[in-house]
């Protein structure tokens, strides 16, 4: 008879997520349990393979017993869990957070290069928000078309820091930041020069790919064309890791 | 270096000042300063000759309180408290001779008289700024004379960590940078983490509109900031401190400096303190000034060289802080509070406030009324007599209208609820919170609808840009009362605005945008009114 595998020192727990049993490694989140299980979370900021941010507050669930909310990306999992992806409540709260992302900057899908393929839209369809209620901000950005194969315009950014990310996490360049607070600010590439200027692009194209919206795009492709391929990032994630 | 070698200290500089009886203190805090106070301060130390005025000395201290009569000078007998000094109010340079005449004589001179039975002063307890206003803050010998660095001495060489913290958690202190979390469990969480690298953090970011406490506590009296610092640090084993301050308080920064450089050539800072095991140094981190820089998180990222943001709790510092070591950090209020709970006893500390909120708390008034300044006093003392007695009322015969506490993470109080006591828990039920301490009193002419807008905008300028909710939900708030203000909005508006309330306050990341609605929320409680007045008559 074989020997029994050595016991990792990861145990693992069962939980409940809508009703149904789970279980998962203690040392997972609770966005990646229910991706593994085919649950639906929405999610913005969230990417496999990229640092946690926590900022796009859309994979927000209820734990029972709890008042308040949390992340199911920056939530790790425990015994005993039970967690509520779908009330009425959160239902609402998405809602609203998609409706404030769409009145904050200028979203005119119609004329956008990401119209069909579009993370934000895909969204807004799966939220159900066919209308916002507030009013539009309509702020004034230029777009920056300064490199020769990719375009940035910050009327369609919504600072998910996913470009931030992966340039730095996983291309090593850290050309990508953020400047400014509040509703202001900008992701800008190196100390906010024009993103054909820059001396640590590589050009690899990752930010543009990681880009959930119209924001980062492929010079060249007019509305409803740039689709974007984000499957190389766990492969290189866990590659890198690794290391 | 023992309890003897520091009366021996505190000793000399008893000798070296012994020939001096009385004192001419002049307040050089922030405040006082810009009312003119340094023009004073040369021209009593330039008419003070030694001659003449034999037996005199002057000095220059830290606040008095009573800001708003700035620029301050007291005289008293040597080390005496405020309350038995004579204090002259809005002194100018010219005045110097009159008051080193009075100084001389003995004699109060009427014109410039501060009354120090008045409430303002009688009814304060002043634990937190015993040495305020009476000790020099840049003096280190002066500080060790008035019994500083004593309880430092005495836990580092006749207590053990853990006594130390046991002490803090029997002291009930709750923390003073708005939160209220008990000190002493945050303590012994800390100290139970198993790690080598520990790290301290005094939160002196102070960036609530209207606050000044902890300001003033670092020009007045440093040492006893550094000192509870050094205690927790040896009660938690860490032996690195940082002090996160706003570069917009230049003195504070100066003060601290120098009593860093100061306790370090004391040997109270450095390696091998008290000739015990216990090393510990402690450092400046300068912030640019920014609101959310205060939260716990934004704050290390913005000591770690990084972006000021914070970031998602758990692990909270305790477990993974500074570049991932267990971390604690307090607010500079709390630690200025441990050098009186170790000499006088963590039984002594619970014996003052109420039931769930002990001890004192020092806060800022601001805005209208008669007297504005910082104060202190046991928890649980009622709002009425914090704003009519201590405060003095509000000027101009006008009436009393609201007090805003806890700053944009607070709310208002309107005149209904002025009997309450002030501490943590009853705050609370009023829909606001303690805060830090800032306390803005408005007059009838003050409309609730721009005092919550002005939050609003200050919460929508503070954000950090990192999690939508605030982000987008400040603004979209933001918009929504500036037309309800300019008389441009309508039921639905209103609605929206709520609603927003609720969203913005379940789903934002951190602390910020939490407590960002609860000024419209609190507004909107008590003065609906206001707000409907202004909405557009709408056909039904
Ligand atoms: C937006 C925001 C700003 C804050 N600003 C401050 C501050 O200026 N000073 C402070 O001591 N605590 C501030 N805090 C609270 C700190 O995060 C932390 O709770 C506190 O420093 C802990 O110290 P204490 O337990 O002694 O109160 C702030 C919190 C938030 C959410
Ligand atoms: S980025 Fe997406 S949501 Fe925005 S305009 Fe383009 S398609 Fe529409
Ligand atoms: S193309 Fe590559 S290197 Fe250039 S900014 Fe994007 S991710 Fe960074
Ligand atoms: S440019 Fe794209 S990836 Fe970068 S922050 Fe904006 S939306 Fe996110
Ligand atoms: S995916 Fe969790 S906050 Fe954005
Ligand atoms: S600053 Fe002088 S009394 Fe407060």
């Amino acid at each position: 008879m074989p020997l029994p595998t050595p016991q990792s020192s990861v145990r693992v727990v069962t939980m409940k997520v809508d009703g149904l049993d789970l279980s998962a490694r203690e040392d997972e989140t609770i966005i990646e349990v229910c991706r593994e299980n085919q649950i639906p979370i929405p999610s913005l900021c969230y990417l496999d393979g990229l640092s946690i941010l926590g900022g796009c507050r859309l994979c927000l669930v209820e734990l029972e017993g709890q008042s308040r909310l949390f992340a199911a990306c920056s939530t790790r999992v425990a015994e005993g869990m039970r967690v509520v992806t779908n009330s009425e409540r959160l239902q609402h709260y998405r809602r609203t957070i998609v409706e404030l992302l769409f009145a904050e900057r200028n979203h005119v899908c119609s004329v956008c290069v990401s119209n069909g393929h579009c993370e934000l839209q895909n969204l807004a369809q799966g939220c159900g928000v066919n209308h916002v209620r507030m009013p539009y901000r309509y702020p004034h950005y230029e777009v920056d078309s300064s490199h020769e194969m990719f375009r940035v315009d910050h009327t369609r950014c919504v600072l998910c820091s996913r470009c931030v990310r992966v340039c730095d996490e996983i291309e090593g360049a850290h050309t990508w930041d953020i400047m400014g607070r509040g509703s202001d600010c900008q992701v800008i590439t190196d100390l906010a020069r024009p993103w054909g200027d820059s001396s640590t692009c590589t050009s690899c194209g990752k930010c543009v790919q990681v880009c959930p919206t119209g924001a980062l795009v492929k010079q060249g492709t007019s509305a409803g064309e740039m689709v974007k391929d984000q499957s190389f990032l766990p492969i290189l994630a866990r590659r890198r890791h690794q290391r | 270096m023992n309890v003897d070698d520091l009366e021996e200290l505190a000793d000399k500089h008893r000798e070296e000042y012994a020939a001096v009886k009385t004192e001419i203190r002049v307040c050089t805090a922030a405040s006082c300063q810009s009312s003119g106070a340094l023009p004073v301060l040369e021209a009593l130390t330039t008419g003070c000759d030694a001659s003449d005025h034999a037996g005199c000395c002057v000095k220059q201290v830290g606040c008095m309180g009573l800001c708003s009569a700035g620029p301050l000078v007291a005289i008293a007998a040597k080390d005496a408290p405020l309350d038995q000094a004579q204090i002259y109010r809005d002194v100018a340079a010219t005045d110097a001779p009159e008051i080193l005449t009075s100084a001389k004589t003995g004699t109060p001179m009427e014109r410039l008289h501060c009354p120090t039975e008045m409430p303002f002063f009688a009814r304060q307890q002043r634990i937190v700024l015993e040495n305020s206003g009476i000790v020099d803050p840049n003096s280190f010998k002066g500080y060790v004379a008035l019994g500083g660095y004593h309880a430092m001495v005495h836990a580092l060489t006749e207590m053990t960590p853990a006594e130390v913290i046991a002490e803090v958690t029997t002291s009930g202190l709750r923390g003073r940078g708005g939160g209220g979390y008990p000190t002493g469990l945050k303590w012994s969480t800390v100290a139970k983490m198993p790690a080598t690298q520990k790290y301290v953090i005094c939160n002196a970011d102070e960036g609530d509109p209207g606050a000044f406490m902890d300001r003033a506590i670092l020009e007045s009296d440093p040492h006893r900031v550094l000192e509870g610092m050094a205690m927790a640090a040896y009660a938690i084993g860490a032996n690195k401190g940082f002090v996160y301050i706003r570069a917009e308080y230049p003195l504070a920064v100066e003060r601290l400096k120098t009593a860093i450089r100061k306790a370090k050539r004391a040997g109270f800072i450095g390696h091998h303190i008290c000739e015990t095991e216990f090393n510990f140094d402690i450092e400046i981190r300068l912030g640019a000034g920014a609101f959310v820089c205060g939260e716990e998180t934004a704050l290390m990222a913005s000591i770690e060289g990084g972006r000021g943001q914070p970031r998602p709790r758990p692990p909270y510092p305790a477990e993974s802080g500074l570049w991932g070591h267990p971390t604690l950090i307090n607010n500079v209020e709390t630690y200025a509070n441990i050098a009186p709970i170790v000499r006088e006893g963590g039984d002594w500390f619970a014996g003052i406030g109420t039931e769930r909120s002990k001890g004192t708390k020092v806060f800022a008034l601001a805005g209208a009324i008669c007297n504005t300044g910082l104060i202190e006093v046991p928890m649980g003392t009622p709002l009425r007599d914090i704003i009519e007695a201590i405060g003095g009322g509000i000027p101009g015969g006008k009436a009393f209208k609201a007090v805003q506490t806890g700053g944009p993470s607070g709310g208002c109080i309107p005149e209904a609820h002025l009997d309450i006591p002030v501490d943590y828990d009853s705050l609370k039920t009023l829909g606001t919170i303690m805060g830090s301490g800032g306390m803005i009193v408005m007059d009838e002419t003050s409309s609730m609808v721009e005092v919550a807008r002005f939050f609003m905008e200050f919460c929508m300028s503070e954000s950090c840009g990192k999690c939508i909710p605030c982000r987008a939900g400040t603004a979209q708030m933001h918009g929504l009362l500036d037309r309800i203000v300019k008389g441009e909005a309508g039921r639905q508006d209103l609605a929206l605005l709520e609603e927003l309330c609720e969203v913005v306050q379940a789903t934002s990341l951190c602390g910020l945008g939490q407590t960002a609605p609860n000024p419209v929320l609190s507004t909107l409680r008590y003065f609906r009114a206001e707000y409907e007045q202004r909405l557009l008559e709408q056909a039904a």
